[in-house]
Parts: structure tokens; C-alpha cells; sequence
């Protein structure tokens, strides 16, 4: 009688393998639709910073001590960030999973839902971080000056990124139904894209949305992405850092609470 | 400890959704190399109890136990070694049908150097080496359905899952995938195919399980539970719905199993009937008679 045999090692948690085979899966999806994907994450921003850069540039020269344009092309890369990763992590986890069951063909791999999020939230970063660069170049084409901490920006994107990423998949992990995703759009990221610096200073909002936007983190990455082009600020930029790795790493647990209690039953 | 003869191993599982029982005590086993069918009408429970053996659904009481690992808490071990072909096609359909192979190379974890190798193999087994650089969209059900059992061959696994393989296809195709699937088990690979189509099982496996309302109501070879709950021939009455409402009086008098299969009712376990056999169309007994007997349900 021949004994099956037992590997030796049992595989753990959060694997590179596993982690990596979820990366694989985005990677060679992605060059089947990069294209149009890369089109919108880059275009779009590109389109507000023209708007709004041109459109109140006229009205007004100079926001917080900055040219419009270049305060808008600085606030724009942290909105390309944004919506390069909360809105495909949020369509694209409800797609696999209600209308292709991707996710029953890798849980059914040696993967777990752990990894699977680890993995598809990875990936969702690394294209958040290049894109959210797009409207970076453009204002240094309309004169933004160059400066060595933009260096850090691509960065800055990744853990950003991250954290939206993990967001959109708990989002989607919650909810029901993908009309509810509306709701999400209305009442919670079109209020932090709006009140995070981006294309007007806080500092003529009322004291108690200043106060609020201090725990957006869409704030924190435009402070950052800022500062990286202008100057840093010293422990104010380490603050803004932490509060993007802080906000990555709770999210990224919530993410993966959401999609087990979808998951599996 | 790993067990050394069964590749799989369910013993008292049961699992509950609210007030529903979908598995209510189910044991199953599948010795090492063979091909066991899991038979069961809608809704008896075979895919909860095969999303169970991906540790997908957790079962709330009861034993697991796939390849020598216990569910859930070895289950990553066990999948490893396992393939799974579902019920619903999950492939990528914006990738071609070699693109699929690779993600999955990666997914279960073909080291580096034999990737190629895999993927070719599969292609061969798969008869789908002319359509490697096809997307999935552009193929054909059976085509498809061949990528699907392809991809859960990737890793040379020791079981494979197979939910309700050939579900919604035309015969031929059918008969195509019951050939590949020969082919496994020839290959020595063990097999647990769930399945409501009674010629499947009966053409496939070496044993069946049939389950109704969550737990195992017969387990054997085809042939011996034909033998066992059928009998070797059942004689088949035609007549009106009248008519055949008192010939199922009649032999539930005589202590005849017997079942309606829509224009007629067929009189079973005959064997020892000697003269008291009712008249009528002899045939031999199948499969199917012995499902819908003790399921109590027809097949859909």
C-alpha cells in the first residue's frame, strides 16, 4: 500500500508565493485591458488640473503662496491616486467576485482570502503610484519647477494607494449590491476628494472641517505630495507619512475581514 | 495522521444556514485511485459538501480530512495537491487559453523551470494546443469546459474535484470530457465527481454515494446497488394515469418497490418474485432506478 506523501512543511500565512501568484493573475489580466485603464487614470486627472488650473489660474494667481497651476498639479496627483485605486478595487472586487467567481478558482489554490487581498490591493498600489505621476509631469510641462523630493512621490502613491485600494475592496466586501456602491460615491469619497486641499486651501473652510479633514487621508497625501515638490516640512511630512501607513494598515485588516466574511462560509 | 488509503474523507459532517441543514451528517470516502461519484438530486447538499473540501465553506461539525491533512486547518496543504474544476466557469475570458494555464502554474505554485513543461502538458491533455493563443471567448462550450478541467490538472495533482462536470452540455461533448476524465483515472488519480446525471456516474465511477437531504442514503459499486435495490430486471407498466395509480396500490400490496417515470410506472426488485411478477415491458434495471427510489425524486 503506497502512503500519500506529506510535505514536510506546512505552508503558513501570507506567503511570497501565494501573495505573488495573485500578482501574476492582475499582471496578465492587466495586459489585456491597460490600454483603456491607463487612458482614464491618466487623462482624467489631467483634464482637472487643465479645468481647474486654467479656469480659476485666471481668477486667482496665487493660492497658499503657490501658482495655481502648480498647487492643482500637485493636489491632482493625489486625486489620480485616489481614484486609480478605490474605484477599481471597489468594481473590480465585486466583478470577480459576483460575475466571473474568479475568487472560488484562486481560494481553491493554495491561496488564502489573506493573501488574495494582500495581493490584489499590492498590485492596485504599484498602478496608483505610477499613474497618480501623470498629473506630476503634465504641470511640469505647463512650468512646474522640478525639484529632487518629487523623487518621492511615486512612493508617497504606493502607500496611499494601498490604503484606498484595501478601502475599496472592504467596500466592496460590505456591501450588497453594486447600485449601493453610489452611496459610497456620494456621501464618502466625493466629500474627501472635495475637502483635502486639492484644489482650494483648507483655510477658508470652517474650523470644524479643517478639524475633520486632519483624518482624511486624501489630505495627508496632498500635504505630502506638496511638500515633496516645495519643500518638506520636517515632522509634519513624517505625520503625514505615518498617517498614510497607519491608514493602509487598518484598512488593509478591514479589507480582509470584509472579504473572509464574504467568502467564506 | 496522514491516512494512507483514502484521498478524502468525510465523516458526521454537518452544515447548517440558519435554519436550513444543507450537509446533515455526511460521510464519504474516497480511496486512493479511485473515482467515487457523489449522486444526488438539487439542492441534496453535493455543493455545499464540495465547497466544504476547499475549506470555502466550513463545516459545523464533523471531520475532514483531504490527502492525510485535516479541514479547515490544513486545508492551504491540501489544496495544493488537489484540483478543482467548478460547476461555473471562472476562467479569464479577456486571456487566451495558455494565458489561463500560466496564471494557474503560478497560483499553484509549478516551480520556475517546469511551468513550460506543465502548460504544454495540459495543452495536450486538454487536446488544445491548436487554440493556445485563442481567447477564451472565442471558444467553444466543450473547448471551455476541456480548458476548465485543463487548468485543475496544472500541478499533476493527487484528487481532483470535478462539480457537476458536464453539466449543460451536448452529448458529444459530454462523451468527449467523460474520456478526459477516463483518462485521470486511468492515470491513477482519485477522483470525487459530483454529478445528477445517472449515466455519468454509472459509465465513471467505481463507487457511488448517493445523498438526499444532506447525508448518504447508499454507498457501493453501480452495479451491486442496482443489484441490491433493484433488482436485475423491472417490468414496466403503461397504461392512464388511473390505471397506473392502481397498479402502484397494487404492487405496494404486494411489497413491489415501484416508480413513476411519467407515462408509466416501473416495478422493481422482482428477483424473488417468481409468478407474482406483474405483466408488462421487461428491461433491465439501471442506475437511475435506484436513485429516484431512494431519493424519492425524479431526475432533472
Amino acid at each position: 500500500m503506497s502512503t500519500l506523501p506529506v510535505k514536510e512543511r506546512e505552508p503558513g500565512r501570507l506567503e511570497p508565493t501565494a501573495i505573488g501568484g495573485v500578482l501574476v493573475r492582475e499582471i496578465i489580466n492587466f495586459s489585456s485591458y491597460w490600454r483603456s485603464t491607463t487612458f482614464s487614470s491618466t487623462v482624467e486627472p489631467t483634464i482637472y488640473l487643465l479645468a481647474f488650473g486654467f479656469g480659476f489660474g485666471s481668477l486667482v494667481a496665487i493660492v497658499g503662496g503657490y501658482d495655481y497651476i502648480d498647487f492643482v498639479a500637485t493636489g491632482t496627483v493625489a486625486t489620480a491616486v485616489l481614484f486609480s485605486s478605490i474605484f477599481p478595487a471597489m468594481f473590480g472586487t465585486f466583478i470577480k467576485y459576483k460575475f466571473q467567481h474568479t475568487y472560488d478558482a484562486i481560494l481553491a489554490a493554495p491561496v488564502d482570502t489573506e493573501e488574495l487581498v494582500t495581493g490584489e490591493a499590492l498590485w492596485l498600489a504599484m498602478r496608483a503610484s505610477v499613474y497618480g505621476c501623470a498629473p506630476l509631469l503634465v504641470g511640469l510641462i505647463f512650468g512646474l519647477e522640478p525639484s529632487w523630493g518629487m523623487l518621492a512621490v511615486p512612493a508617497i502613491n504606493f502607500a496611499a494607494g494601498f490604503g484606498w485600494a484595501c478601502t475599496g475592496v472592504a467596500i466592496a466586501g460590505w456591501l450588497k449590491g453594486i447600485e449601493n456602491f453610489n452611496y459610497v460615491t456620494s456621501a464618502v469619497i466625493t466629500p474627501l476628494f472635495l475637502v483635502a486641499g486639492t484644489f482650494f486651501p483648507l483655510t477658508g473652510l470652517p474650523g470644524w472641517v479643517q478639524a475633520l479633514a486632519q483624518l482624511n487621508p486624501l489630505f495627508h497625501c496632498v500635504q505630502l505630495v506638496r511638500h515633496a515638490a516645495f519643500g518638506w516640512e520636517g515632522w509634519a511630512d513624517v505625520w503625514n507619512f505615518a498617517f498614510l501607513i497607519i491608514f493602509g494598515l487598518l484598512m488593509w485588516r478591514v479589507a480582509i475581514a470584509a472579504m473572509e466574511r464574504k467568502l467564506i462560509d | 495522521m496522514p491516512s494512507a488509503v483514502h484521498a478524502l474523507e468525510l465523516s458526521h459532517v454537518v452544515k447548517r444556514y440558519g435554519e436550513i441543514t444543507a450537509v446533515n451528517g455526511l460521510d464519504l470516502v474516497v480511496p486512493e485511485g479511485s473515482c467515487v461519484g457523489l449522486l444526488g438530486p438539487n439542492g441534496a447538499g453535493k455543493s455545499t459538501t464540495m465547497r466544504m473540501l476547499t475549506a470555502q465553506t466550513i463545516a459545523d461539525q464533523g471531520q475532514i480530512t483531504v490527502l492525510g491533512h485535516e479541514l479547515p486547518a490544513d486545508s492551504k496543504a491540501a489544496r495544493a495537491r488537489m484540483g478543482v474544476v467548478p460547476q461555473l466557469d471562472n476562467l479569464d475570458t479577456t486571456l487566451t487559453v495558455e494565458q489561463n494555464l500560466v496564471v494557474f502554474s503560478h497560483l499553484y505554485r509549478v516551480p520556475k523551470a517546469k511551468r513550460k513543461a506543465a502548460v504544454e502538458r495540459v495543452l495536450t491533455i486538454a487536446r488544445l494546443g491548436q487554440r493556445r493563443d485563442s481567447k477564451v471567448d472565442e471558444l467553444s462550450g466543450g473547448m471551455r469546459r476541456r480548458l476548465l478541467i485543463g487548468r485543475a490538472l496544472i500541478h499533476q495533482p493527487q484528487l481532483v474535484l470535478l462539480d457537476e462536470p458536464t453539466v449543460g452540455l451536448d452529448p458529444q461533448v459530454r462523451q468527449e470530457l467523460w474520456a478526459l476524465i477516463d483518462l485521470l483515472r486511468s492515470e491513477g488519480v482519485s477522483i470525487l465527481m459530483s454529478t445528477h446525471y445517472i449515466e455519468e456516474a454509472e459509465r465513471l465511477c467505481d463507487s457511488v454515494t448517493i445523498v438526499s437531504h444532506g447525508s448518504a442514503v447508499a454507498v457501493g459499486a453501480p452495479t451491486d446497488l442496482v443489484a441490491e435495490h433493484a433488482g436485475r430486471e423491472a417490468v414496466e407498466i403503461y397504461g392512464s394515469p388511473e390505471r397506473l395509480a392502481e397498479v402502484e396500490a397494487e404492487m405496494a400490496k404486494e411489497g413491489f418497490p415501484t416508480r413513476r417515470t411519467g407515462t408509466s410506472v416501473a416495478v422493481l426488485g422482482l428477483d424473488d418474485a417468481s409468478g407474482r411478477a406483474p405483466a408488462g415491458e421487461r428491461r433491465s434495471t439501471n442506475l437511475e432506478d435506484v436513485f429516484v427510489l431512494l431519493t424519492g425524486e425524479e431526475i432533472a
